[in-house]
């Protein structure tokens, strides 16, 4: 069954009527996970906020998104916000800029939750304490209190994961979750990412354009080019035999980040998925 | 304890600069092309000015003696307040000084409270239709007020309201009335700069991915605004409190204009009369206050902003 | 330039251009435009609306209000250049010294800005006239003396940033002279930038020299200037308010389009300096701009 389904999804800035992504699709099975690959710029997370309906104003969009179902494109705005969150949760790139810097992280999660389920605060401080725990975050009362600048990039990517574990979406969208962390960050956050599919019963789309970190957690892959869907398939007949010029350019360049992530990491098996 | 230790550390960076300020106030006098104790002869109205005159006044206000001494002599007076007395009058500094710095003050007070509520409302609506209609009149109205000299503005608004309607007192401070106008001028002429700064870092925080990330969640707007206004109004309480000093030093045409009884109207008539002592306590009583608002800013900006206190 | 390309396509910024280009010849040239001498009195005229003989009418002399609007522009504008002229040069030089040797100079260069800046500037020009008394040269003097430390801080930071660029590491390399590095490339991209803080400038010391010369601080009468003007005519505001506005608007248009051309060569330059203009803004800079988020791909 599928979770998501975007077809013929279109993104244009209004004011120039320069198409950024022209008539896309692609669906995401429950359960498994979907990873978008391209160089910056290459519409992946143009098609993720296209999806969450998080774009800029200027940038206008059609084509349908149904969500086990249901078309998101012709919810209205306040039924989309109910989605948002609860159905389709995002994680964004820099854990860093994700939270409001002028509150504790706490307040946020606790907003969230509050929001969507009206739980309160104790509720929600038990319920995030197991979730940040799952995720490997010691001390969770304490970084609930803390601000984001207190913290590192990859606790905060953790606890944005371990929101997503609360919350309980059907679908989640990773957008470049790991760009931000160091090597050895990422691989511990790329870990819990791979627990997180095991754990729920959620579908995932992960954009990257690490292939390394593709090639690990992604069941798979569409590599796009200048907005356009160059390639998609299987990610390990993709890695072994890739049709497309640019692919086959960056699979041979992924492999040497590949092989320094290797080394870095001491020969970890990469066969988990 | 880390505020306490950025309290202490903000002012004893400012204790220098007061004394610097202090310094220069008391040489200003100095730098004068004109004897001081012919300006004092003159402005009282002698007729003979003779060397002899001259050389007695200087001995009497302790002229004749190393400027070093004078200084410390100068700051421990000032420090009682005792700032002199005017060449013009022979009535002590403070007893005009004080008084007016205190109506210059609730001038400014009110004007910085109209001009905090102006710009904040205006900043957030413009931000938040960035590019619309509103947003387009807004900017475009008050590029124009900025461009507009104040004291135009004020003999126009003087004119409609006063002359033409009969509506607002038109000078002095005797009711409440009165700040209507002054307060109106000074905010018009402010708020076009204040409103760009909260509009642009509202904006510049419209595009941080906290934003994107509480809709992600689902947060609804009127919660994102929240969090953006907290954010944006970190800088513009920054900005709010150096305002507070600025405004305070700018007021000096609107008051000549509306015969506000305060520290513009005094400073200038000093300065066409040449009443030193009260220019020199004037400079030295605003300077003291800008450095004194700037620290209380800063400590009140590091209060909200835990990033900045780590920084300094 | 490629910076007067894109101000060329902005028609408006264009036209702004021209009008304070025309504005400065005007001043420049005001005998030749003039049409009377700007301090002749005819007291028959006085109050004279607009004629054939004199376009703009005359004032309480009988002064003809076109020529002295002419004559004006050289206290009100061009004056008003020369000063800012005089200390964006003396921000210049002090600014490349500590920008571009940092060290010590910069160090104590930086320490007497400070100072300087924490001072309220109004105040300290209203000081300065204070001592030396009132009268249009020494309002100049003062805004010399007033204005260079802030223009030695941007243009410091400017320069800074050239100087960490890889070819002016590569000029010192081979051996070029540190004069020569200064003046064939740090000087023309920094250029843009001084430009902007500049212009930005320029436009609220015309309307503060303005405010000074209405308050009778400025130049002396008889002599045109645009705040005199303004003062000469808020003695008969109540019987006579239509002499405010032909100086009024000469201000607005002047101090408009200068402003409309500083936001333009902003934006032209870079988006980001738009929130620069005001020195007390440095935290709110601070705030606002963020690390670019690193994409390697």
């Amino acid at each position: 069954m599928n979770s998501l389904e975007v077809s013929n999804l279109k993104i244009w800035d209004s004011r120039t009527g320069k198409v950024l992504v022209p008539h896309s699709s692609f669906h995401v099975k429950q359960r498994s996970c979907l990873a978008i690959v391209g160089e910056s710029g290459s519409g992946k997370s143009l098609t993720c906020r296209a999806i969450m309906r998080l774009n800029k104003a200027l940038l206008h969009q059609s084509g349908e998104i149904l969500l086990q179902g249901v078309n998101l494109t012709k919810l209205s705005e306040k039924e989309m916000r109910k989605k948002r969150g609860k159905q389709l949760c995002m994680i964004v790139q820099n854990g860093m800029r994700a939270f409001d810097p002028s509150c504790v992280v706490g307040v946020h999660l606790k907003e969230t939750l509050a929001w969507h389920y009206g739980w309160g605060r104790d509720d929600i401080t038990v319920k995030m304490k197991r979730a940040m725990e799952s995720v490997m975050l010691k001390d969770p009362l304490a970084i609930m209190n803390s601000y984001p600048h207190q913290l590192s990039g990859g606790m905060l990517q953790r606890v944005m994961i371990a929101l997503a574990i609360v919350l309980e979406p059907d679908v989640v969208i990773a957008d470049e979750p790991t760009t931000a962390l160091d090597t050895i960050t990422q691989f511990e956050v790329i870990e819990q990412f791979i627990q997180l599919r095991t754990r729920m019963n959620c579908a995932m789309i992960f954009v990257s354009h690490d292939l390394a970190v593709v090639k690990r957690i992604a069941d798979e892959m569409l590599v796009m080019k200048d907005g356009a869907i160059v390639e998609r398939g299987a990610t390990r007949d993709i890695f072994s035999a890739a049709q497309h010029e640019y692919t086959r350019f960056l699979v041979s360049t992924g492999l040497t980040l590949d092989h320094h992530f290797n080394k870095i990491m001491g020969g970890v098996s990469h066969a988990e998925c | 304890m880390a505020m306490g230790r950025y309290i202490i550390k903000r002012v004893l960076i400012s204790l220098p600069l007061l004394v610097t300020i202090s310094f220069f106030s008391f040489i200003l006098n100095q730098l004068s092309p004109l004897d001081p104790a012919e300006v004092i002869l003159h402005a009282q109205g002698v007729p003979n000015i003779t060397s002899e005159l001259i050389a007695e006044t200087k001995a009497r206000l302790g002229m004749d003696q190393p400027l070093l001494t004078r200084y410390v002599q100068w700051f421990v007076s000032c420090l009682q307040l005792d700032f002199g007395n005017s060449y013009v009058t022979g009535k002590p500094v403070w007893s005009l000084l004080g008084p007016a710095f205190l109506n210059t003050l609730k001038l400014t007070l009110v004007s910085v409270i109209a001009i905090i509520a102006l710009s904040i409302t205006l900043g957030t609506i413009c931000a938040l239709r960035e590019g619309k209609w509103v947003d387009k009149s807004v900017r475009g109205i008050f590029f124009l007020l900025t461009s507009m000299p104040s004291y135009w503005l004020a003999a126009l608004i003087v004119w409609y309201f006063s002359v033409k309607l009969d509506l607002l007192p038109t000078s002095g401070m005797d009711t409440y009335q009165s700040y209507i106008l002054p307060v109106t001028v000074i905010t018009i002429s402010f708020a076009g700069i204040y409103f760009r700064i909260i509009r642009s870092s509202m904006l510049s925080n419209l595009n941080e991915d906290y934003v994107l990330y509480g809709r992600a969640c689902g947060l609804p707007e009127s919660k994102i605004t929240l969090h953006l206004l907290r954010n944006s109004l970190q800088v513009a309480i920054s900005v709010f409190g150096m305002a507070i000093p600025v405004i305070l030093g700018s007021t000096v045409v609107v008051e000549n204009l509306f015969v506000w009884p305060g520290l513009g109207t005094l400073s200038v008539k000093s300065i066409l009369s040449r009443d030193f002592p009260i220019i020199q306590a004037y400079v030295l009583v605003l300077a003291a206050a800008f450095v004194i608002f700037n620290t209380f800013s800063d400590i009140v900006n590091a209060a909200l902003n835990p990033k900045l206190r780590k920084d300094h | 330039m490629k910076i007067v390309t894109r101000i060329g396509k902005d028609k408006l910024a264009a036209v702004c251009l021209l009008f304070i280009a025309a504005i400065l010849v005007t001043g420049v040239f005001a005998p030749l435009f003039a049409p009377h001498a700007p301090e002749e009195v005819h007291m028959e005229l006085r109050f004279a609306a607009s004629s054939w003989e004199y376009w703009l009418g005359n004032d309480h002399l009988g002064r003809c209000i076109l020529s002295r609007l002419i004559y004006g522009i050289r206290p009100s504008v061009l004056w008003v250049l020369v000063a800012l002229s005089i200390s964006v040069a003396i921000g210049t030089t002090l600014g490349f010294i500590a920008g571009y040797f940092r060290g010590k100079a910069d160090a104590i260069l930086m320490r007497v800005c400070d100072i300087m800046l924490s001072f309220p500037g109004y105040v300290m020009t209203l000081a300065v006239i204070g001592i030396l008394g009132a009268g249009l040269e020494n309002i100049l003097i003062a805004f010399v003396l007033m204005k260079w430390a802030w223009f030695a801080r941007i243009i410091r930071t400017s320069v800074m940033q050239y100087t960490d660029t890889e070819y002016v590491k590569f000029a010192k390399a081979i051996g070029v002279s540190n004069i020569n590095i200064m003046i064939k490339h740090i000087l023309p991209v920094s250029l843009p930038d001084i430009a902007v803080i500049s212009s930005s400038s320029f436009g609220s010391m015309i309307l503060q020299i303005s405010g000074f010369s209405f308050l009778g601080l400025g130049i002396q009468a008889p002599h045109a200037e645009w705040g005199m003007m303004l003062n000469e005519a808020r003695a008969v505001m109540f019987s006579r308010p239509e002499l405010m506005l032909a100086p009024g608007i000469a201000i607005i248009l002047v101090v408009s389009a200068i402003n409309f051309l500083s936001d333009a060569l902003q934006i032209a330059l870079d988006p980001k300096l738009m929130t620069s203009r005001h020195k007390w803004q440095g935290k709110a800079i601070a705030l606002a701009s963020k690390p670019h988020g690193k994409e390697v791909a």
